[in-house]
């Protein structure tokens, strides 16, 4: 290991590559319980990486942002969408519009972008955290293909929350995190947002009797 | 006094016309007080509108800044002679219209009655705020303000789905003619940024963009006014939309049009460059001929009328192309004499065209038919209206002693100079061109024969026109009293060019008024008397003389009784209204002449036909040749464009990611 690399920017980094595993574990799991624990398991470590941060550079801010990642997205979000899988009664595969190892391989193409594009930012930035910009980058990038390449409604809107949490990382590398206000305000945006579209879903289901994305091709009006 | 402080006097007019137009909405139901109050008062504030700019005709130009509008953006107004002369113009046929329709609107016709007097009152008012506009702000509000509130009059009568339709054609032109301002003001800013008619005065463009400017008010302006090829809402919104606002309309509003093109070509571009005129002058010579044409071969009495504004549009377009011919070669007096005639037949116009709509409003209420062919010897019962509708005929089809033939006169004295133009070949065309403008004057007399003879002459066509009634009070008010404009404009037309210099003079720098000073005022000889000369009195007065004298003679030197017999019938043993000429039937001789300018489907009766019948519709070639084309264009680009909406979530998704990863790689720094 570099020498030159504070341990705490280390332990960061190696946050931020189990969120990036994650990230790949949740584009090939195919089980839709599964994937929740996997996203509840992102959202922890995101939690750990925010408290690494707050330790070593002493932000009060990021303390609480870490309270409120803890609280959302490992706690609330998960149980919500349990919760969801359980009263809908969803079937464990989950299938996906392209297999999966093609996925993958478009996946690990995205990575290389989202890092070729990001290097010249985090050289910018002088936080002990912007190494992983890159990383946050890719997530939200990954996150992107799999709301793309999933048919259940439900994975989309794990791929979308998987999303924010990208975008929390890449917040919280680059700059120490957002003003409070503003993510206060995202929390709950992606709170309600999850809410509204379990409402949605009961209503699809019910439209459908299925949770398939491909049957609402048939609302567009011609 | 008055010349001080005229702009405040109008300001307060517009917003009074608001003030009446909201009193409406308190007892939108109340026909009896709309009708009876508030448009009498619309009319008194249309006197007062046309006293103000004809009393400060002449003075200097005063401005207004007024506090509404945007924040650092407040609406710049200036009352200067043009304005002016286009307010009195709007004051005075208002009045007459606003009079007129207190008599007009009954109840259960389409929109509430109170909802139509708003809607009456702000078009009123906006169109002269349009007049008073000195940024392109204010006019473009005003301007829209204008459309909108027409667009809701045409639509009264929603009910209709022809009508609906009428409206949305009107509304979409009305906007694409709007875009084309709005970028020709643009234009003129030079990149500025003062949108103020002053800060576009002070610009000095380009050749190339002073064009630009130029070619885009004649579009938007061309579209407001009815020019080709962008006429083809006005002979479906006229007849969709209630008499008196066909009337505001076709005598009004189009004028508006003509003012604005005005205001760009001579007082906010500077540069004159003769094919600007050449461009005009054709445009105004195919949009006359085209009108006068189909208006010779409607048979819907309000159609035809229609057609025949788009006639006089194309006149007053041929009038300022000549001017900005004329002006290019800096030969101004010609010039002036060729605006004088722009200007006078816009006043002309505007008061014949509103009396003959008003006219026709009276023949349907009293007969509830619009067809020609169900019309006719409406005289006997209605003749307040004919004799009325006598005098607009007369000058619409340019006729002396009224004001149609003034303004034509002075248009062919322009022209008959224009081979002394140092232009190799324009002193051979234009020339030419007159010839055309005497067709269509004299083809413009055919269809006001068809039009008066059909509705007024002859015998009823139809049984129930017995039970026609004459207009009412307000009504035959109204209609003298624009009857009376038309009168006064035709018999003393050196009193009003005197008056009405004041614009040309503003606009091209001399005028006729010194000249016409020299001679007496029962006299119009705008180059010089051994030219040419006209004296509309003595004329009337020899007419009225020779005419009295002649029925004296009968009366007393003949055998001195008249009898009362049956016609002649030429032989045959039976004579009823069916035998006499129809509408279709005096308009054949043009359309045989004339046969490639339309488009007709024909049905002719033959020998084995249980029921014959004879059927002829006359359709518009531009309607084919460039509306319906580009319709089917923008279909095929929207069924190619909607297939990016496939419906699956997936691919949208796809949409914005593959915007995310190219925006990612384009703006990498």
């Amino acid at each position: 290991m570099n020498a030159a690399i504070p341990f705490s920017a280390q332990l960061i980094n190696l946050f931020a590559a189990v969120i990036l595993l994650l990230a790949f574990a949740m584009l090939a799991q195919r089980r839709v319980l599964a994937l929740i624990n996997l996203f509840a398991l992102q959202g922890l470590t995101l939690c750990l990486a925010t408290l690494v941060a707050a330790v070593t550079t002493g932000q009060v801010h990021l303390y609480y942002s870490a309270g409120l990642t803890l609280a959302l997205k490992v706690l609330l979000l998960p149980w919500i969408l349990y919760r969801l899988v359980k009263r809908l009664n969803v079937k464990g595969e989950v299938e996906a519009l392209i297999n999966i190892p093609t996925t993958m391989l478009v996946g690990l193409v995205l990575v290389m972008i989202a890092f070729n594009v990001a290097l010249p930012i985090s050289e910018l930035s002088h936080t002990i955290t912007r190494g992983t910009l890159g990383i946050a980058l890719a997530v939200v990038m990954l996150a992107f293909l799999m709301m793309i390449t999933r048919q259940k409604a439900i994975t989309q809107v794990v791929g979308f929350l998987s999303m924010e949490n990208g975008l929390f990382l890449a917040a919280t590398s680059a700059t120490y995190g957002m003003p409070m206000v503003v993510e206060l305000g995202i929390a709950l945006d992606v709170l309600v947002g999850v809410i509204i579209l379990g409402v949605f879903f009961f209503q699809i289901r019910d439209q459908f009797d299925s949770l398939d994305i491909r049957h609402m091709e048939r609302l567009k009006d011609n | 006094m008055t010349s001080l402080l005229s702009i405040d006097i109008l300001l307060t007019a517009a917003c009074a016309w608001g003030v009446v137009g909201l009193l409406g909405l308190v007892a939108p139901r109340n026909t009896h007080f709309i009708s009876k109050t508030l448009f009498p008062l619309g009319a008194l504030v249309g006197v007062l509108v046309g006293l103000a700019s004809l009393g400060s005709l002449g003075g200097p130009a005063q401005t207004a800044v007024l506090v509404i509008g945007l924040p650092d953006l407040p609406f710049h107004l200036r009352l200067d002679n043009l304005s002016a002369l286009f307010a009195m113009l709007l004051g005075f046929v208002a009045a007459g219209i606003s009079i007129y329709a207190a008599g007009y609107f009954r109840k259960g016709e389409g929109t509430a009655p109170g909802v139509l007097c708003l809607e009456y009152h702000l078009f009123l008012a906006s169109m002269l705020v349009v007049l008073l506009a000195d940024d392109a702000y204010a006019f473009m509000v005003a301007w829209e303000t204008m459309a909108l509130s027409s667009f809701f009059l045409v639509t009264t009568d929603h009910r209709h789905e022809e009508i609906r339709r009428a409206g949305f054609l009107y509304l979409l032109i009305a906007h694409i003619g709007a875009i084309a301002i709005l970028l020709s003001f643009g234009v003129m800013t030079g990149g500025a940024g003062d949108y103020s008619f002053a800060g576009m005065r002070a610009q000095q463009l380009s050749p190339f963009w002073s064009s630009a400017a130029y070619l885009l008010a004649l579009a938007g302006f061309g579209a407001k006014a009815g020019l080709v090829p962008l006429h083809v809402w006005l002979p479906e919104a006229h007849p969709a939309a209630p008499s008196p606002v066909s009337a505001m309309m076709s005598g009004v509003m189009l004028k508006t049009a003509i003012y604005g093109l005005l205001r760009v070509s001579f007082d906010l571009v500077h540069a004159t460059i003769w094919w600007w005129g050449v461009m005009a002058l054709a445009i105004g010579l195919v949009t006359a001929l085209f009108g006068v044409l189909y208006s010779t071969v409607q048979s819907d009495m309000k159609r035809l009328l229609a057609y025949s504004s788009i006639e006089n549009i194309g006149l007053i377009a041929v009038g300022i192309g000549l001017t900005l011919i004329f002006h290019a070669y800096r030969m101004e007096t010609l010039a002036a004499l060729a605006m004088t005639a722009v200007l006078y037949h816009c006043l002309a116009h505007s008061a014949f065209k509103s009396l003959l709509f008003l006219c026709t409003g009276s023949v349907l209420h009293a007969t509830r038919e619009r067809s020609l062919g169900k019309l006719g010897g409406l005289i006997h019962r209605m003749p307040w209206v004919a004799w009325l509708a006598l005098a607009g005929v007369i000058a619409s089809a340019g006729l002396p002693p009224l004001s149609g033939f003034v303004s034509e006169w002075l248009l062919l004295q322009s022209f008959l100079f224009s081979p002394g133009l140092p232009h190799p070949w324009l002193n051979m065309v234009v020339p030419v061109a007159a010839a055309l403008v005497v067709l269509v004057a004299a083809l413009a007399g055919f269809a006001m024969v068809k039009f008066y003879g059909i509705i007024f002459l002859g015998q009823m066509r139809e049984p129930g026109l017995k039970d026609a009634h004459d207009a009412g009070t307000w009504e035959k008010f109204g209609l003298a009293w624009l009857a009376l404009i038309t009168l006064l404009l035709g018999i003393l037309p050196s009193t009003v060019i005197s008056r009405i210099d004041a614009a040309t003079q503003q606009l091209l720098g001399t005028g006729l008024a010194a000249k016409l000073k020299e001679q007496g005022w029962w006299m119009l000889a705008p180059i010089s008397p051994e030219r040419a000369s006209y004296e509309p009195l003595i004329f009337l007065v020899t007419i009225a003389a020779t005419l009295l004298l002649g029925r004296w003679l009968v009366r007393h030197l003949y055998h001195g009784r008249v009898r009362r017999t049956t016609a002649w019938d030429c032989g045959y043993y039976f004579q009823g209204p069916r035998a006499q000429d129809t509408a279709e039937g005096f308009s054949q001789p043009i359309r045989r002449i004339f046969e490639p300018m339309f488009r007709m489907q024909r049905h002719f009766p033959t020998a084995r036909d249980t029921e014959p019948y004879y059927s002829v519709k006359v359709e518009d070639h531009f309607w084919y040749w460039l509306y319906l084309p580009v319709a089917r264009l923008a279909g095929r680009i929207s069924t190619l464009i909607v297939t990016l909406q496939g419906g699956r979530i997936a691919v949208y998704l796809m949409y914005s990611f593959i915007t995310l990863l190219v925006l990612l790689l384009v703006a990498r720094p």
